[in-house]
């Protein structure tokens, strides 16, 4: 227990050393007007605590969070629209040409697009964040139908399991934790997404917030924003770690 | 009463590409397995033995000839003929008793009932105890009596065995040989069912079976079917058991020279 302790601060040196570095050159190498650009950390912190003191942080906070859940909400149709695309050739050989031609389109591509469908605010950050979560979902749950060992079909099967049946108890279960790569992988490019969305789209979100400390040159303030970012991204992506170790322990065994 | 019989049998895989011959996996294979009987297919890796297991189970579809359980073609894959699977094809996600209730629950066997099946098939295999495990807590061994419990669990009226034991070690393999011996002595009717087992090694066909087919190589066709009537348990050490094997293993090596 003491070891591994010690183990974790050890590693977290060279961290430390960068953090150094930086302190020892905003304070000493910079002048009065560079230092604008680079600020201190201790500048940093207090801006944090500043910006969270006023309720600002946690309002650019809960409206991009809430942009990237109800986003990600409605690229949840990938499921059963991958299953079907894994499960049946006739809806693959259809679907598969129109996914083709929209994947390779960045989601950041389709920014002024739906600018000019959807107007500046919610409904344009949550199209584009959409796109992001949508086919990284897709094409895992697709994968994953298709990855599905036979003889569980075949062993459901005869065992008197209708097709309804096979694909709820046996499909979707068996494709579960390489749909939940799916999940993981599209909450990330989403959230990336949702911070350029916000960027030129939005009066509110972390991705404004940024931008519109940019704007007054308020470099401590931008430095809050995008650590605030990273950290959001790093905590969606622990918390449904931490869920399918919880809620499938035998997913790590299936992979063998 | 279940009967299988087989007559007539082909199994023609079309080519893949163009240029590809088709191949002939199966050539008119006729045989009869009586009621609550256990056959054994004994033949090499390729010779159409696990194709035909398939298609009594309803998976594939005979090129030609007819497969009949009591008398009725076999068509869609159905509770009444259940398979145990060499790769145990457990659902992971899945406790034991989960796995066991899954095909009761398939058959709408209400809660109670269901429990009892369970509390009944765990005790069979001997799995008491490990109810609550899943699958990738237990051995290889394990696994395959919870694929033997879940199959009986349905009350089908043939039990389907591809390889059951080919994928243990020799030990646990030997010993699930001598515990498949003890469930097929037991006059329950829940457990004596029609049996057919599909296997390339001689000995487990002759420990368990009543009635061993040897099928050729490709295209497989029936080569000699032998009755086993030593008396339960056999011991592999009986001179009666080595003499069948002899005469078996003589059979199939005879097989393979005509091939080489």
């Amino acid at each position: 227990m003491y070891a591994a302790v010690l183990a974790r601060v050890s590693n977290l040196g060279l961290l430390a050393a960068v953090v150094a570095a930086w302190w020892g050159g905003s304070t000493y190498l910079l002048d009065q007007s560079t230092r604008a650009l680079l600020p201190p950390p201790q500048d940093i912190v207090a801006a944090a605590w500043e910006l969270a003191r006023s309720g600002d942080l946690w309002r650019h906070f809960r409206d991009s969070i809430r942009r990237e859940f109800v986003a990600f909400a409605w690229a949840t149709s990938a499921i059963p629209l991958g299953i079907a695309m894994g499960w049946w050739k006739s809806v693959e050989d259809q679907v598969d040409p129109l996914v083709e031609v929209l994947r390779p389109i960045p989601p950041l591509a389709w920014i002024p697009l739906s600018i000019l469908w959807f107007g500046v605010g919610d409904t344009q950050n949550q199209f584009i964040i959409f796109l992001g979560c949508f086919f990284p979902i897709l094409v895992n749950t697709i994968s994953g139908v298709k990855g599905v060992e036979p003889n569980l079909v075949r062993a459901a099967r005869c065992l008197g399991a209708g097709e309804a049946r096979i694909l709820w108890h046996v499909v979707l279960r068996a494709a579960l934790p390489q749909i939940i790569t799916g999940v993981r992988v599209g909450l990330g490019v989403g959230w990336m997404a949702l911070v350029a969305a916000e960027l030129v789209g939005a009066n509110t979100g972390l991705g404004f917030l940024i931008n519109d400390a940019r704007t007054v040159l308020r470099t401590d303030q931008v430095i809050v924003g995008m650590a605030t970012i990273g950290l959001v991204g790093l905590g969606i992506d622990r918390a449904i770690r931490g869920a399918v170790a919880r809620l499938m322990p035998w997913s790590g065994a299936m992979r063998r | 009463m279940s009967t299988v019989t087989i007559s007539g049998v082909g199994k023609i895989y079309p080519g893949h590409g163009s240029g590809d011959e088709p191949v002939q996996a199966l050539d008119t294979v006729s045989f009869e397995v009586a009621d609550r009987q256990f056959c054994s297919i004994l033949g090499h890796s390729g010779c159409g033995k696990t194709t035909l297991l398939m298609m009594l189970a309803g998976f594939e579809q005979p090129t030609s000839g007819t497969i009949l359980v009591d008398g009725q073609p076999v068509g869609e894959p159905a509770w009444q003929r259940t398979v145990v699977f060499q790769d145990y094809a457990l659902f992971p996600w899945m406790s034991v008793e989960d796995n066991i209730a899954f095909g009761p629950a398939m058959k709408k066997v209400p809660e109670a009932a269901r429990r009892e099946i369970v509390r009944r098939n765990v005790e069979l295999v001997g799995l008491k105890g490990f109810e609550r495990r899943y699958p990738h807590q237990l051995s290889g061994g394990m696994k395959q009596r919870v694929s033997i419990a879940r199959a009986l669990a349905v009350d089908p009226a043939v039990l389907l065995m591809d390889e059951p034991f080919a994928a243990l070690d020799a030990q646990n393999r030997s010993r699930m040989q001598e515990e498949m011996g003890r469930i097929l002595a037991s006059d329950d009717p829940l457990v004596r069912k029609t049996m057919v087992l599909v296997t390339h090694s001689i000995e487990e066909a002759i420990l368990l079976s009543d009635h061993v087919v040897v099928l050729t190589r490709r295209p497989g066709r029936v080569k000699a079917q032998i009755r086993v009537d030593l008396p339960r348990p056999r011991n592999e050490g009986d001179p009666a058991f080595v003499a069948l094997r002899e005469r078996i293993r003589a059979l199939i090596h005879d097989e393979f020279e005509i091939e080489t």
